[in-house]
C-alpha cells in the first residue's frame, strides 16, 4: 500500500476497519466514518479504504466524488451551513449565504486560512418553518436575516481573540 | 435463541407500561428535528429543573410532531381526570407558570393553552379548538406527536403490531390481495399501485428477496418522511416487516437521508426494540418467518430517490439510474427479486390489514384512495403537515388547514411536488387533489411537499431555483439532462438579469420538451415541470422581465434598486448608514440619507434594520423608475 508523506493528515482507519466486512456495498459507509473521524476524505484514507476493500483507487474516487456528503478539504473549526431548500429560497437564503461569504471572507465551499470557519450549502435540512435557517456545528439558527448573520457570529469570532472590525 | 414471546405477552406488557403512565400526571414535549429547532431541548430542560426544585415526580417524555411545526415547540400537559392540554410556543420564562399552574395547582392557563388535546374514532390525535381538524383525517399521523417514539410499548398499547400478527396468519397471497382491494397507490411521487409491486416480487422466483424502504426524502421543501420516521418510526418498520413476509423475503433495508440523523436514531432504536420483544429477527412472534432490517444512510444525491438509483447506491456505487426493465422486482439489489416502497406508502400498510381494504377504499377518491401527507411550507401561516383524504381542494388544503396566506399577502402559486412538480395558480386553487388531477395541470403529486409563494416571490426566480436544483443534482448520466437543463438555466439566468429576448422563451419550451424526452429516470423527465408550469400559468412575469426590465414581485437583483424615500426617513435615526456592510449609504445625522447604487450589493439590510414606524427604504423595479437614478448612481 501506497502511505501519503503528508503527516499531518495521517489517520489510522483499523479501528473502522474492524467492524466491517470486505465487501464492496460497505463502501459508502466506510467513506462516511472516515469523513466522520477527520471531518473530510484525505486522499490516505482513500488510499487505505481502497486497499481493505480491494476496490480500485479510482473506483474509490469516482464514487466518493458523485454524492454531494463526502468533502475533500478538512471543515473548520466552526462548519457553517446554510439551507438553500425552497422554503429558505423564497424567505431569502440567498441573501443569507451573501451576508456570510462577506463577513466570513470566504466562498460557499472554503474553509477559513485560519481554519477557523468554513462555509456549505446544503439541500434541505427539513426545517421549512423556520427558515431561512443556517447551522453551525450542530445548532440551528432559525428565522436568519442578512443583519442577524453578524449578530450570530459575533461569539465565534471572540472566541479567537480577534473582534470583528465594523 | 431468545424464547418467543407471544403477541398477547406483548400486548399486556405494553398496555401496562402505557396505562401506568397515563395514571401519572405526565409532561409531552414535541421533540422532532423542528420541535429541537425551535427550542424543545431548552424546554425539556427547563422542566426538569423546574421540577427537581419542587420536588415533583413527573415524567417528561419526548414525543413526535403532531404537525403544527408552527407552534413549537409544542408542549402537552395531561393530568389524570383532568383535561389533557397542548400548549403551543413554550418558552424557557413560562415554564415555571405552567408547572405551578397545572402541575402543582389546578389553573390550566387556559391563555397559554393552544386547546384540548384529543383522541378520535381511529385514535388519531387532535384538538377539537383548532378547526383545521375539521377538514384533516389523519391515518399515517395519527400517533405522530402523541406517542413516545422511542418506547415500542407506546406503540403497540396503540394499536401497533396487530397487523402483523394478523399477517402472520393470512397467506402472502391474502395480504397481497387485501393490499389491492384498499386501492393503495404509492405515497413516493408516481402512484403506481402498490400491490401490482407486491405481487411482481412475490411471484419473482429468485432467492433472496430484499424490501426497500425509501426514505431518501430529497425534495427541498418536503419533510413528511422525516416526521413519520421520527415520531412513528415502528409503523414504517411494521409496514416493511409484512412486506418481506408476503413477498418472501428476509432481509429489509431502510435507506435514510445522511440529512437526517435523528430519523435515522429513532429509527435505529425501534429497530432494537422490535428485536427485543420478538417482532423483528428470527422467528418472527414464534412463526417460520425471519426478517432482518438494516439501516443504510444516503450520502446526499436527490437522485437516489429514483429505484434503480437507490439500489446503485446501497451496492456501494455511484447512484445512476439504469434502464427498465428488468423491474426491480425481476433483479434488483444485487440482481435478486426486490421491492421498494416510500416510508408513507409502508406506513399504510399496516393499518389496511388492520382496519380492512374496504375501510382504506372509503377515504378519498374513485381512483386514489386513501389519504395524502403534505407539508405546508413557504409563505402560509400555519407551517406544517397535514393529511387529507384525496380530493381535497387545495384552498381547503392552503387556507382552512394552512391558515391561508401569513402576513395579509396575496396568494400567488403553489409548488407541489419539489423540483419535479409544478407551480399552480390562484385559478386552480379549487381543484381537488389527487394524482390524476394534479398531472392533468401540469404538476405531480410527488412525495407531497407544497411550499406555497405570495406577491413577493417571483416565479421566474422560483423556476430558476428548481432548474439550478436539477442542474446540480442531475447524475450525468443522460446528455439531455445534464446539459440540456445547464442551457435551461443559463436562459433562465438571462430572464432574471433583464438579458433576455422574447425568442428565448420559445427556445426555452424547446429545450424543455427535449429534456422530458431525452432522459432515462423521473429527474430528468420531470425537472422542466417547474418552467413549462410557470411559463403557462405566469407568463406575464416572464414577459416583465423581457419587456420591461422589470421583476415584479422585486426579487431578481439585476433588475430592483434600493432608495430611501426622502419624505419618510427619520434624519435623527443612522440605522442603515452604520450597519450597510458595503457603506454604500451616505448621509450623517440630519442629512437626507441616499443609496450610492453603484456601491450597494443589494443585500436588504437596510429594509430590515429601518424603524418599522419610518419604513423608508423600499425597492424599484424596474431600475430606471428610480427617482434621480442619475444623480444617486456612483458615476
Amino acid at each position: 500500500m501506497t502511505t501519503s508523506a503528508r503527516n499531518e493528515t495521517s489517520i489510522d482507519l483499523k479501528e473502522i476497519f474492524s467492524h466491517y466486512t470486505k465487501e464492496k456495498k460497505n463502501l459508502i459507509p466506510l467513506l462516511q466514518e472516515a469523513q466522520v473521524k477527520a471531518g473530510y476524505l484525505s486522499e490516505e484514507a482513500m488510499e487505505q479504504i481502497s486497499y481493505f476493500l480491494g476496490v480500485p483507487l479510482i473506483k474509490v474516487w469516482e464514487v466518493a466524488t458523485f454524492y454531494n456528503q463526502f468533502r475533500f478539504v478538512p471543515v473548520g473549526k466552526h462548519h457553517i451551513r446554510v439551507c438553500m431548500g425552497t422554503a429558505c429560497h423564497l424567505a431569502g437564503a440567498r441573501l443569507i449565504l451573501e451576508a456570510l461569504e462577506r463577513e466570513l471572507k470566504i466562498k460557499v465551499g472554503e474553509t477559513s486560512p485560519d481554519g477557523n470557519f468554513s462555509l456549505e450549502r446544503v439541500a434541505c435540512i427539513g426545517c421549512c418553518m423556520l427558515a431561512p435557517v443556517m447551522v453551525i456545528g450542530d445548532r440551528i439558527h432559525p428565522r436568519m436575516t442578512p443583519f442577524k448573520v453578524e449578530e450570530v457570529l459575533i461569539p465565534f469570532a471572540q472566541q479567537q481573540g480577534s473582534p470583528k472590525a465594523g | 435463541m431468545r424464547h418467543s414471546l407471544t403477541f398477547e405477552d406483548i400486548l399486556a406488557r405494553a398496555r401496562t407500561e402505557w396505562g401506568d403512565l397515563q395514571k401519572k400526571t405526565h409532561i409531552s414535549v414535541s421533540a422532532a428535528t423542528c420541535g429541537r429547532a425551535a427550542g424543545a431541548l431548552e424546554v425539556i430542560d427547563c422542566f426538569k429543573d423546574e421540577l427537581g426544585r419542587r420536588n415533583l415526580e413527573v415524567p417528561v417524555i419526548q414525543v413526535g410532531c403532531l404537525g403544527l411545526c408552527y407552534a413549537d415547540p409544542l408542549v402537552i400537559i395531561s393530568k389524570p381526570g383532568s383535561l389533557r392540554i397542548a400548549y403551543s410556543r413554550v418558552t424557557p420564562q413560562i415554564v415555571p407558570r405552567l408547572v405551578e399552574g397545572y402541575i402543582e395547582g389546578d389553573d390550566p392557563c387556559l391563555d397559554l393553552a393552544l386547546g384540548v388535546l384529543e383522541t378520535d374514532g381511529d385514535g388519531a390525535a387532535y384538538i377539537p379548538e383548532l378547526t383545521r381538524f375539521e377538514h384533516e383525517r389523519r391515518i399515517i399521523l395519527r400517533r405522530c406527536g402523541y406517542i413516545d417514539p422511542e418506547n415500542i410499548a407506546h406503540y403497540i398499547a396503540n394499536g401497533g403490531y396487530y397487523a402483523l400478527r394478523t399477517a402472520l396468519t393470512m397467506t402472502p397471497e391474502e395480504i397481497i390481495e387485501e393490499l389491492e382491494k384498499s386501492g393503495l397507490r404509492g405515497r413516493g411521487g408516481a402512484g403506481f399501485p402498490t400491490y401490482r409491486k407486491w405481487q411482481s416480487c412475490h411471484d419473482a422466483g429468485t432467492r433472496p428477496k430484499y424490501v426497500i424502504c425509501n426514505a431518501d426524502e430529497g425534495d427541498p421543501g418536503a419533510f413528511m418522511d422525516r416526521v413519520v420516521l421520527e415520531s412513528d418510526p415502528h409503523a414504517v418498520l411494521e409496514g416493511m416487516i409484512i412486506a418481506g413476509y408476503a413477498v418472501g423475503s428476509e432481509q429489509g433495508y431502510i435507506y435514510v437521508r445522511a440529512e437526517y440523523p435523528l430519523a435515522m436514531e429513532r429509527v435505529r432504536v425501534a429497530l432494537r426494540q422490535a428485536e427485543e420483544w420478538g417482532l423483528l429477527g428470527e422467528n418472527i412472534l414464534g412463526s417460520k418467518f425471519s426478517f432482518h432490517v438494516e439501516i443504510a444512510a444516503g450520502a446526499g444525491a436527490f437522485v437516489s430517490g429514483e429505484a434503480t438509483a437507490l439500489v446503485a447506491a446501497l451496492e456501494g456505487k455511484r447512484s445512476e439510474p439504469r434502464v427498465r426493465p428488468p423491474r426491480l422486482a425481476e433483479a434488483g439489489l444485487w440482481g435478486k427479486p426486490t421491492l421498494l416502497n416510500n416510508v408513507k406508502t409502508l406506513a399504510c400498510v399496516p393499518v389496511i390489514l388492520q382496519k380492512g381494504a374496504a375501510w382504506f377504499a372509503s377515504i378519498g377518491t374513485e381512483e386514489s384512495r386513501g389519504t395524502a401527507v403534505f407539508t405546508l411550507a413557504g409563505k402560509v401561516a400555519n407551517v406544517g403537515l397535514a393529511e387529507v383524504p384525496m380530493g381535497t381542494t387545495l384552498r381547503k388544503l392552503i387556507y382552512d388547514i394552512g391558515g391561508g396566506i401569513a402576513k395579509n399577502k396575496q396568494f400567488k402559486g403553489v409548488q407541489i411536488g419539489g423540483p419535479s412538480g409544478g407551480c399552480l395558480p390562484v385559478s386552480l386553487l379549487d381543484s381537488p387533489i389527487d394524482y390524476d388531477s394534479l398531472r392533468e395541470a401540469g404538476s405531480m403529486m410527488g412525495s407531497g411537499g407544497m411550499i406555497i409563494m405570495d406577491e413577493d416571490n417571483c416565479m421566474v426566480d422560483a423556476a430558476r431555483f428548481f432548474v439550478d436544483f436539477s442542474t446540480k443534482e442531475s447524475c450525468g448520466k443522460c446528455t439531455m439532462c445534464r446539459l440540456g437543463t445547464l442551457q435551461m438555466l443559463q436562459i433562465l439566468q438571462d430572464i432574471c438579469a433583464g438579458k433576455a429576448g422574447m425568442d428565448d422563451l420559445d427556445l426555452l419550451m424547446a429545450l424543455a420538451e427535449d429534456v422530458k424526452t431525452g432522459s432515462l429516470c423521473g429527474l430528468g423527465k420531470t425537472a422542466p415541470n417547474p418552467v413549462l408550469t410557470t411559463l403557462r400559468h405566469f407568463r406575464d412575469e416572464y414577459e416583465a422581465h423581457i419587456l420591461r426590465k422589470c421583476c415584479p414581485a422585486r426579487v431578481c437583483p439585476d433588475l430592483i434598486a434600493y432608495y430611501i424615500v426622502p419624505e419618510r426617513c427619520e434624519r435623527g435615526c443612522e440605522h442603515c448608514v452604520l450597519t450597510c456592510p458595503t457603506e454604500a449609504i451616505k448621509g450623517g445625522k440630519g442629512d437626507t440619507k441616499v443609496i450610492d447604487q453603484g456601491k450597494c450589493s443589494k443585500c436588504g439590510t437596510c429594509i430590515e434594520v429601518c424603524p418599522p414606524e419610518y419604513n423608508a427604504v423600499i425597492k424599484v423595479s424596474p431600475v430606471d423608475l428610480l427617482p434621480g437614478a442619475h444623480l444617486a448612481s456612483g458615476k
